[in-house]
C-alpha cells in the first residue's frame, strides 16, 4: 500500500494559521460567528482552530460546538455496518448567527449536506460557511463547495485521505493512502 | 465501546439479545435523548420505513411511546387496535398481519395477550418484529428503559440490588427486567405473596423474599409492579386492601429505611394499592423519567433494527 504525505510539520501549522487569518478577515472579532465541528473528526480540527483564534484574538470569546450528523445521513441502510453516533454539544443559540462548519476532509459533500440539515434543528443561522483542511476536488456528488480550504488534492475514489492530530494520534499529519481498505 | 450492530433482526425478548446489544442500545438512546430535548425533536433516519403498531391488548404508555419514537425518526406510522378491527370477525393473527404487510410495511410493533405471539409471527412473515409485550412472557423495551433509567440515576447497574415487588406471576415486565438486569450485572430479588411468585424464580438465580420491609432494606432500587387483576383468573390473595397493607409502599415505610432507595413503576399506577400517591410523586420516584427515557430507548431500538434491513 502506498502512502503519500500531503501535509505535516511546519507546513501543517502554517496552513492552520492561514485559515485562521482568513476567518478573522471575514469575521473580525467573532461577535456573531460560531464554529461548529462535524463529529467525530471535524471536531478535532474545530478545537485547533478555536485554540489558534484565541491566540490571535485574546479579547474575543469564540464559541464552538460539535454537531453529530449520524441520524441525518442519506446512506443509512445503504451501507454495510452502522456508523455509531457521537454527541451533539452545542450549548448556544445558532439562530441569526454566522456559522462556520468545520470538517477535516471534503469528499463527496454528502456529509456537509447532512450537516446543513442537522444544523436546522438548532435554529436558522444567518449564514453558513464551510471550512475544510483537505478538499478532494472533482469528486463531489452534490453541489457543495468550501469557503476556506487548507489544501486541495486530486485523488481517486479508491484512495483514502487520513488526517491525524497531535491530541489524538500524537502527530499533526495528512496522508493519502492508495487503498481504502487499511 | 459497544459493538456496532445488533445480533438480532427482531426484538422479541431480552432472552435473545446479549450484553453488547444492550450497551449499544443504551449508547444510541443517549444520543436520541439529546435529539428529543432539542427545539426540533425530529431526525430523518427512518423516512423510508413504514411501521405498523399492532395492539391486540390495551395500552397507553407503550403505544404512545412507540408512536412518538417512530414519528421522531420520521417513519410512516399506521396504527391498528384489535378491538376495532376484523380480528373480532375471526381473522387469524397471520392473516391480519400479512394483510397489513401487503400494504408494504417494513416493521411491526406488536402487543398480544398470548405469550410467544411475536416469535410465532417472526417465523412466518418477512417484516421485522418488535415485541411490545406478549402475554406474561416478555416486554423487552420496558426492561431496557427501566435499566437505562437506573443507569442514568445510579451511574451504573453492575453490582446494584434491584427488587421487583408485586404480581410476578403475571408480569412480563418482571421476566424481561430480571433477564436484562442480570445481564448487566445487577442482583435481582422478587418480593410478593407466595401465590404470585412462580416456583421457577429460584432457577433464574433470583432471590425470593416475602417480607416487603426486608426486601426494601436490601435493595438500591425498588420496582413496584401493578397488580394485574385482568389477568388473574382465580383469587391469589384475600383482598386488595390486604395486599396494599402487606406489599404497598407508602411514605412512612420509605422514610424509615436506613438508606434512600429509588422507586420505579412501569405504569399504569394503581395509586393506593402497590404504591401511595406521596411515594409516586416523591423525589425518590423516577417514574416520569422512565416514561421520558422510554421514547429515547424505543427510538434506539427501532433505529438499530432498521439498520439491519438488507
Amino acid at each position: 500500500m502506498q502512502k503519500r504525505t500531503l501535509l505535516d510539520g511546519p507546513k501543517f501549522q502554517i496552513t492552520i494559521k492561514r485559515l485562521c487569518h482568513q476567518l478573522i478577515e471575514n469575521h473580525t472579532d467573532f461577535k456573531n460567528t460560531v464554529l461548529i465541528g462535524i463529529q467525530p473528526r471535524g471536531s478535532y480540527f474545530a478545537d485547533r482552530v478555536q485554540q489558534e483564534l484565541a491566540v490571535f484574538l485574546p479579547k474575543s470569546k469564540i464559541l464552538k460546538g460539535n454537531l453529530d450528523i449520524t441520524f441525518f445521513r442519506d446512506d443509512f441502510r445503504r451501507k454495510d455496518g452502522l456508523v455509531s453516533a457521537s454527541s451533539n454539544t452545542i450549548d448556544f443559540i445558532i439562530e441569526g448567527k454566522n456559522v462556520i462548519l468545520i470538517d477535516d476532509v471534503l469528499w463527496t459533500g454528502r456529509t456537509i449536506r447532512a450537516a446543513l440539515d442537522a444544523l436546522l434543528a438548532f435554529g436558522r443561522p444567518a449564514k453558513v460557511e464551510l471550512m475544510v483542511l483537505i478538499d478532494r476536488r472533482f469528486s463531489r456528488h452534490v453541489p457543495i463547495e468550501p469557503d476556506y480550504i487548507g489544501q486541495q488534492v486530486d485523488s481517486l475514489d479508491s484512495q483514502l485521505v487520513k488526517v491525524s492530530w497531535k491530541e489524538t494520534e500524537g502527530e499533526d499529519k495528512v496522508i493519502l493512502l492508495s487503498e481504502r481498505n487499511k | 465501546m459497544a459493538a456496532e450492530k445488533l445480533s438480532t433482526r427482531h426484538l422479541l425478548g431480552i432472552k435473545d439479545i446479549n450484553r453488547n446489544d444492550i450497551e449499544l442500545i443504551f449508547e444510541t438512546a443517549e444520543n436520541f435523548k439529546g435529539v428529543i430535548n432539542r427545539p426540533i425533536k425530529k431526525v430523518p433516519s427512518l423516512r423510508d420505513i413504514t411501521i405498523a403498531n399492532i395492539f391486540f391488548e390495551n395500552s397507553t404508555r407503550t403505544k404512545l411511546s412507540f408512536e412518538l419514537a417512530e414519528k421522531r425518526l420520521s417513519a410512516d406510522v399506521v396504527n391498528f387496535a384489535a378491538s376495532s378491527s376484523s380480528v373480532s370477525k375471526g381473522e387469524t393473527l397471520i392473516d391480519t398481519v400479512n394483510n397489513i404487510l401487503a400494504m408494504k410495511v417494513d416493521m411491526v410493533v406488536m402487543r398480544h395477550p398470548y405469550a410467544g405471539a411475536g416469535v410465532f409471527l417472526s417465523r412466518h412473515i418477512d417484516a421485522q418484529i418488535v415485541n411490545a409485550g406478549d402475554g406474561a412472557h416478555e416486554h423487552p423495551t420496558q426492561a431496557l428503559l427501566d435499566a437505562f433509567s437506573i443507569r442514568q440515576k445510579l451511574g451504573s447497574i453492575e453490582g446494584k440490588k434491584v427488587v421487583i415487588v408485586g404480581d410476578i406471576l403475571h408480569s412480563r415486565v418482571a421476566i424481561s427486567n430480571i433477564l436484562c438486569l442480570q445481564q448487566l450485572g445487577a442482583e435481582v430479588m422478587v418480593c410478593g405473596p407466595t401465590t404470585l411468585i412462580p416456583k421457577y424464580m429460584k432457577d433464574l438465580g433470583v432471590k425470593v423474599e416475602h417480607n416487603l420491609i426486608k426486601a426494601l432494606n436490601w435493595c438500591d432500587v425498588a420496582n413496584m409492579l401493578r397488580i394485574q387483576l385482568e389477568r388473574q383468573d382465580i383469587k391469589y390473595f384475600p383482598s386488595l386492601r390486604e395486599y396494599a397493607m402487606m406489599y404497598g409502599l407508602n411514605k412512612q415505610i420509605l422514610d424509615n429505611l436506613d438508606k434512600e432507595i429509588i422507586v420505579m413503576h412501569p405504569g399504569p399506577i394503581n395509586r393506593g394499592v402497590e404504591i401511595t400517591s406521596d411515594v409516586a410523586d416523591s423525589k425518590q420516584s423516577i417514574i416520569l423519567d422512565q416514561v421520558e427515557n422510554g421514547v429515547a430507548v424505543r427510538m434506539a431500538v427501532l433505529y438499530l433494527l432498521a439498520s439491519q434491513r438488507d
